[in-house]
């Protein structure tokens, strides 16, 4: 890789198709010989033929481009940052959060309230825990700050609603009890991504 | 010509043949707006409407309680009882202009039918020799409607709509009437049944060989009085909100338009009888079935014409009429008029 091609500020460029623009005719017979020459040019049957395609294309060859929406719905990504999701471990079923409080800290829509508490075994409980989604503008920081990866940004996106306001506490948001089998392996913001081993690097220690 | 010999046509069976004509092209309009948005959706990859019975089929039943039922708005300043005449006015020219039109064959009403048995049933309401002729005449009338309504709104749009209906209907209907000289010339007669007859020779018999740029000068003047896309510049919302039917609501508004869809028919029909081999039978498809399929063929081509082609700007539609289309017109008819002389 040269430097060359960094140098080359007119990028795109190469790839352009000019336009064949004929000069306008000045003289009458000039324009009239235009105006013979388009009109039996055919283009205007290139333009039937490119209707006729798509319609056969999209009755028998199943390229129909609806989605009939509340019916059906189109997968989205796992990275896709729409209502949170509070996990639980898999091995114990006690909900990941360790109320660090670092996605009170961090939110900067100041969305996130907490308060936490010790329990009886000397470690930390969250004892309130809500998130008003009318402020929370899914920046998606509270996940990428999470050390537990135990608040996630969920797949649920339809939230409209009749208030400005709208609180979801804890236990909403946690996985439930009895689906924590179906709770998936998070792959989603704030999770590591999938080549995360091929970007480890030695650290300088090991010089 | 040698005359059949038919039953006598009493009033009983034109009533019977003007009912028949008003229900049948009033769903079949009704019909078309579906056929419409479902074709035009096909041809973008969409569905079209789904939701109103199987496929959407019932969607203009929807459409229908929605018309009748919405408020009848007039606005303020209109001029109210043209206001409120102007969509009958295209409403009724279009229906009478399918009086001359041969919609469904001749039948005998059976003797076994109570008060009615035995009523002979013309193949259409007003058989009268000068056929095309009313039937441009009626359609030229319906050049009131949208002209009256635009002019009777008080809305600015609405003037620039009427204008623009004024000069494209006006203007084409120069090359319409043009157009179909030459094969009136041919045929010796303005009669829908005598052009169909003067066809019955098969498929090379057909007008649109003899006669191709009057075919196709008449498909093109048909497409701007039936005020369809490329020429629908009346009511184009790009440029002039809804033109003349701006300030219409309801019912009214929709009268505007069972009266384009019934003037689509028409224009489908005449093209169907005068160029392309009329109700003859094809080989071994019976009449009635073939001029359906070519009705139905010219409506698609409307629909399929709107799918692909942009609009074009009210000068080149003048433009185009009177530089192009009108002297190609009477140049064709000057050299039919050689041809049958020599």
């Amino acid at each position: 890789m040269s430097l060359e091609q960094f140098k080359n500020r007119a990028v795109g460029t190469q790839t352009y198709k000019m336009v064949d623009y004929e000069p306008t005719p000045d003289t009458g017979m000039g324009r009239f010989a235009r105006v013979v020459r388009r009109t039996f040019r055919g283009e205007l049957f290139v333009g039937l033929y490119v209707t006729m395609r798509e319609m056969i294309n999209a009755l028998f060859r199943g390229e129909m481009h609806t989605t009939k929406y509340p019916f059906e719905k189109l997968p989205i990504s796992p990275r896709y940052r729409a209502i949170h999701d509070m996990l639980r471990l898999l091995e114990s079923g006690h909900y990941r959060c360790i109320g660090c409080g670092l996605c009170e800290k961090i939110c900067i829509a100041n969305c996130i309230k907490m308060d936490t508490r010790y329990d009886e075994n000397q470690r930390k409980e969250v004892s309130e825990y809500t998130i008003n989604f009318g402020r929370c503008i899914y920046c998606g920081y509270c996940a990428e700050v999470c050390p537990e990866l135990a608040i996630v940004h969920g797949q649920r996106y339809e939230t409209a609603s009749e208030q400005r306001a709208s609180f979801s506490i804890f236990e909403d948001m946690l996985t439930p009890i009895d689906a924590l089998k179906q709770q998936q392996e998070f792959e989603g913001f704030g999770s590591v991504t999938p080549n995360a081993d091929n970007n480890i690097k030695k650290t300088p220690l090991a010089y | 010509m040698e005359i059949a010999v038919l039953p006598e046509v009493t009033s009983a069976g034109v009533i019977i043949k003007g009912i028949i004509i008003l229900a049948i092209i009033s769903a079949v309009a009704g019909f078309g707006t579906y056929l419409e948005r479902k074709v035009l959706a096909f041809m973008q990859r969409r569905l079209g409407p789904m939701h109103v019975g199987p496929y959407g089929l019932l969607q203009i039943a929807a459409d229908g309680i929605k018309l009748f039922t919405k408020e009848d708005i007039i606005p303020q300043n209109a001029n109210k009882l043209i206001f409120r005449v102007a969509p009958i006015i295209t409403a009724a020219t279009a229906f009478i202009a399918l009086a001359a039109v041969p919609v469904f064959p001749d039948f005998t009403i059976p003797e076994w039918i109570p008060l009615l048995g035995g009523v002979f049933v013309p193949s259409m309401a007003a058989d009268i020799n000068i056929g095309v002729l009313f039937i441009l005449g009626m359609m030229a009338a319906g050049l009131y409607g949208p002209l009256l309504a635009g002019m009777a709104q008080a809305n600015k749009w609405g003037i620039i709509g009427s204008a623009r209906t004024a000069v494209q209907f006006l203007s084409y209907e120069v090359v319409t009437g043009l157009s179909i000289l030459a094969p009136i010339m041919l045929v010796g007669s303005l009669s829908l049944v005598d052009f169909n007859n003067y066809q019955d020779g098969g498929f090379t018999s057909w007008m649109m060989w003899q006669q191709p740029v009057a075919f196709v000068l008449f498909l093109i003047a048909g497409f701007a009085e039936t005020n369809r896309t490329p020429f629908d510049l009346l009511e184009h919302e790009a440029e002039i909100v809804s033109g003349y039917a701006t300030e219409y609501s309801g019912m009214r508004w929709g009268m505007f338009f069972i009266g384009e869809y019934a003037n689509m028919i028409t224009v489908s029909v005449i093209a169907a009888v005068m160029f392309m081999g009329g109700y003859n039978d094809l080989g071994f498809l019976a009449g009635w079935f073939i001029v359906i399929l070519k009705i139905a063929f010219i409506f698609f081509l409307m629909l399929w014409v709107r799918a692909s082609w942009p609009h074009i700007r009210p000068d080149q539609l003048m433009w185009l009429c009177w530089k192009v289309l009108m002297p190609i017109a009477v140049i064709n008819i000057v050299i039919t008029g050689f041809v049958m002389m020599v």
